[in-house]
């Protein structure tokens, strides 16, 4: 029976009206996001502003694309630094094993007990990172281990499988097997663990700058406008709703699409 | 006692009929041997008998009579009744068919657990007999094992101990020695052939191996492609095999003197 | 039992491990506790003999043993923006969180395994609406939740005081009601998790081959999963709900501070903003115990699950 793959298809909608959303808010908006007045205060949704304003008579709407771009970012750089490196680590680990592999896998098995949002704040405090890139290196080392484990797992699970055996036999090198033969077919494995990494550091993200730590608030973000919502609840509960839905649609969005991919890829298989 | 009249199972997901209306019957006390190659439906057809059939997902129709009373088309209620009851099952794979996680003497009883309002010693005294029976050394102590604990032989003489510990009226053995070396499983099929003597119980068996049903059962059904090509005495299908696909069995089966033959 | 020890004694070493990276790590970033402490103004006389007073001049190492060791005195040093000895201040936080965690981690064991088991029964279109709500629940941030909760709770309904959390001691009763709602929003997205690992596990269970032994025994669809999917599906979720543990906590953190609920949570979150490394440092120490621990917990429970962990295999 061949089922439609809607929540791939689902996913894919929602993840590339919101990432065209973001694209957009990268290089216009409709309003300053840090202008001061640009309507008046504390003013509901209407059509100049579609998603009203803030206390200072910020207009909300161009808040919120800046900030979704900001959060989306910082969530994009700490999963491809996240998934690279921890690839890189995985393959080599999993596909020549040893004491190397047994070494780092221990560690491994530690660090990824630890929820990803204490590491995180353990890393930033420590690591103080006070640029956007900074912060993306400092999650990105946090998401290395989860990715490791990922994929050490599909390298080690395809090494001794039989085309692989015989690539290796027609003379084909360690590097060649690992990026031509193995790499793509870990793809059905590694491409939902991408979307998981991707929505955590999201809510990573989104929670470290509600928190106020280390993300410096010179760019609006999802979760630093939250923590400003909260306190203008009674008076503009807009605020907070609007944000906290695109925050929402953003990782439900994903959720869907890495959903849509783990089923494709148990189809394939 | 067991009569499988045009038997039909078409699985939703595959264009062709699994098993393409076949008529069987098993007579009291004797072993019946079903050979055929894999996707031949022999399986299906024994696992119709089992009442393991995925109903929601495929189309049947024909009958099952147990005694008269019809299997195929029973409410699952009633059938639960008589699985394990009346019909043991014995599976290929003797690790994966066994709960990792229960104690080997509790699966062997399971079957009295549900059937029957027996106390726990008295399942207990009859789930060692029944080890006792399959010739299982120290039952005592094995009773307590975990099927991890087993090899593969020891575990398929406790998967026969736990479809005859209630002593049903049919045994279903669907390849039970194929995962097995060829010395445990001329050990198994010497121990179904005294189960046979000893307490007249009836089986089915399901092979792909003509040599080791020919060990085994007084008559033999040979399936292909879902159709039941051929059936009659062992000895007389060997000697004298009718249609085309069986000579063809026959004919693969290495004999010593045809080695011989060949190396003269 | 010898699995057990060996198993306690590596909990033993992983902790001694993070102690000791968390150390050396604060101490190398908190740079000179004294000018910290005494601010800019203060001489180099002044500066000195506090840290002779705190026994900063003496070797990393004898350092580490003498703050691993206030673990069991109690003597963690000194917060830097509080004056205070850290111990004071963590202990009496240490109940609120773990009174949090426990009554979130209690929700989602109650609402995950009943809708769990239900749900497996679901297929079609059923599944898939509640594949997409799971998701959904999922991708709900708990301190948006918790937003929307202290809105609807707390200033309409006034069930609560948002930002105003009696203490434990003088009204259990308020601090509980509290406490519950910010349990609510973290146990929502945990929730949805756990049933849908409770029901992939079952699934995958159901499929196996000792499900259709059981059934050829006559055991109906009840007794199956009672007397043996059950079992055999619990170890996996065992080690989830661990996990789950540690998850708990790390959403505290940031809930506590949208409840405004003093906990372990938000004294962290108010440490690290103030750069008060003795308090980070415990805490940290502290949070990993609690990971740990659970896991610990965790496989021991398995351990008497699964007879064939006894082998010291790792499945």
């Amino acid at each position: 029976m061949k089922q439609k793959n809607w929540y791939l298809r689902a996913g894919l909608f929602l993840t590339a009206a919101l990432a065209l959303l973001v694209l957009v808010g990268c290089f216009w908006t409709p309003y300053d996001p840090s202008a001061l007045m640009s309507g008046p205060k504390l003013q509901p949704p209407t059509l100049q502003h579609l998603m009203g304003t803030d206390k200072f008579g910020r207009d909300i709407f161009s808040r919120v694309l800046k900030g979704t771009w900001t959060t989306f970012s910082i969530a994009l750089g700490t999963v491809a630094v996240g998934a690279v490196l921890g690839t890189v680590v995985g393959a080599l680990t999993g596909y020549f094993g040893g004491l190397v592999d047994d070494a780092l896998m221990r560690i491994n098995d530690a660090l990824t007990a630890f929820p990803s949002i204490l590491l995180a704040l353990v890393v930033i405090s420590v690591a103080k990172p006070n640029s956007k890139f900074g912060i993306i290196a400092a999650l990105g080392a946090v998401f290395i281990p989860s990715f490791a484990r990922v994929s050490r797992t599909a390298f080690a699970a395809l090494r001794d499988v039989n085309y692989i055996k015989s690539a290796r036999l027609m003379g084909a090198g360690s590097g060649r097997i690992l990026l031509v033969h193995i790499l793509p077919n870990t793809m059905p494995v590694l491409l939902p663990a991408i979307t998981i990494g991707f929505n955590n550091a999201v809510l990573a993200e989104a929670s470290m700058s509600y928190l106020g730590i280390g993300v410096t608030p010179t760019d609006p973000s999802l979760g630093y406008m939250l923590s400003e919502a909260q306190g203008l609840f009674t008076a503009a509960p807009w605020y907070a709703l609007c944000t906290g839905l695109v925050l929402v649609l953003l990782v439900f969005g994903v959720g869907l699409l890495g959903e849509g991919l783990q089923r494709r890829g148990r189809e394939v298989e | 006692m067991l009569e499988i009249r045009d038997l039909h199972v078409k699985f939703h997901n595959s264009a062709r009929e699994a098993v393409g209306g076949i008529s069987l019957t098993i007579r009291d006390g004797e072993i019946l041997g079903l050979v055929g190659e894999s996707g031949s439906g022999k399986t299906v057809t024994a696992m119709s008998v089992a009442g393991l059939l995925p109903r929601k997902r495929c189309d049947y129709s024909g009958e099952i009579l147990l005694d008269g009373k019809d299997l195929l088309h029973s409410r699952r209620s009633e059938l639960r009744k008589l699985h394990g009851r009346e019909i043991g099952v014995v599976f290929q794979e003797p690790m994966s068919s066994m709960d990792p996680l229960m104690k080997i003497g509790h699966q062997v009883e399971e079957v009295l657990l549900i059937h029957t309002d027996l106390s726990r010693e008295e399942r207990k005294r009859l789930a060692l007999e029944a080890m006792e029976a399959v010739e299982l050394e120290n039952p005592a102590e094995i009773y307590e094992k975990y099927p991890h604990e087993l090899s593969g032989g020891m575990l398929q003489r406790a998967m026969i101990a736990a479809a005859i510990v209630i002593k049903p009226r049919l045994l279903l053995l669907d390849e039970p020695t194929t995962a097995l070396d060829v010395t445990i499983q001329a050990q198994i099929l010497e121990l179904l052939k005294k189960l046979n003597r000893e307490s007249g119980i009836s089986m089915l068996f399901i092979s792909h191996n003509l040599n080791v049903v020919r060990k085994l059962c007084g008559r033999v059904a040979v399936m292909q492609r879902g159709a039941l090509v051929e059936k009659g005495d062992t000895e007389a299908v060997f000697h004298n095999p009718q249609h085309p696909y069986t000579q063809r069995l026959v004919a693969a089966i290495p004999t010593r003197r045809r080695k011989e033959e060949t190396y003269e | 039992m010898k699995y057990a020890a060996k198993r306690v004694l590596l909990l033993a070493v992983t902790m001694l491990i993070v102690s000791l990276l968390a150390f050396v790590a604060f101490d190398l970033i908190s740079g000179d506790a004294a000018s910290a402490m005494l601010g800019l103004e203060a001489t180099e006389e002044e500066l000195e003999l506090l840290r002779e007073e705190l026994g900063l001049n003496r070797p990393l190492l004898v350092r580490y043993a003498d703050w691993i060791s206030g673990f069991v005195t109690g003597d963690l040093g000194i917060s830097y923006s509080y004056n205070l000895p850290v111990w004071e201040l963590v202990a009496p936080k240490i109940l609120v969180t773990l009174c949090l965690s426990l009554m979130s981690f209690l929700l989602i064991v109650a609402v995950s395994i009943p809708v769990g088991l239900v749900s497996v029964r679901s297929t079609g279109a059923a599944a898939g609406a509640q594949t997409a709500l799971n998701q959904l629940c999922m991708a709900v941030p708990p301190f948006f939740t918790g937003i929307i909760l202290s809105w609807v709770f707390g200033i309409t309904l006034k069930w609560f005081t948002p930002g105003d959390f009696p203490g434990l001691t003088q009204d259990f009763g308020g601090a509980m009601r509290h406490m519950f709602f910010a349990a609510v929003a973290i146990a929502i997205p945990r929730i949805a998790m756990t049933v849908r690992m409770l029901r992939s596990t079952i699934v995958s269970e159901m499929e196996k081959s000792y499900v259709r032994t059981a059934i050829s025994r006559g055991n109906d669809r009840g007794a199956v999963l009672r007397r043996h999917v059950l079992k055999n599906a619990l170890v996996p979720v065992v080690t989830f709900l661990a996990q789950t543990m540690a998850e708990i906590v790390a959403g505290s953190i940031v809930v506590e501070q949208v409840f405004g609920i003093a906990g372990l949570g938000r004294l962290l979150v108010a440490s690290i903003a103030n750069r008060d490394y003795p308090v980070v440092q415990t805490l940290v120490v502290l949070l990993a115990l609690w990971v740990v621990l659970s896991g610990t917990i965790a496989d021991l429970i398995n351990l008497r699950l699964d007879p064939r962990l006894k082998l010291g295999g790792d499945a």
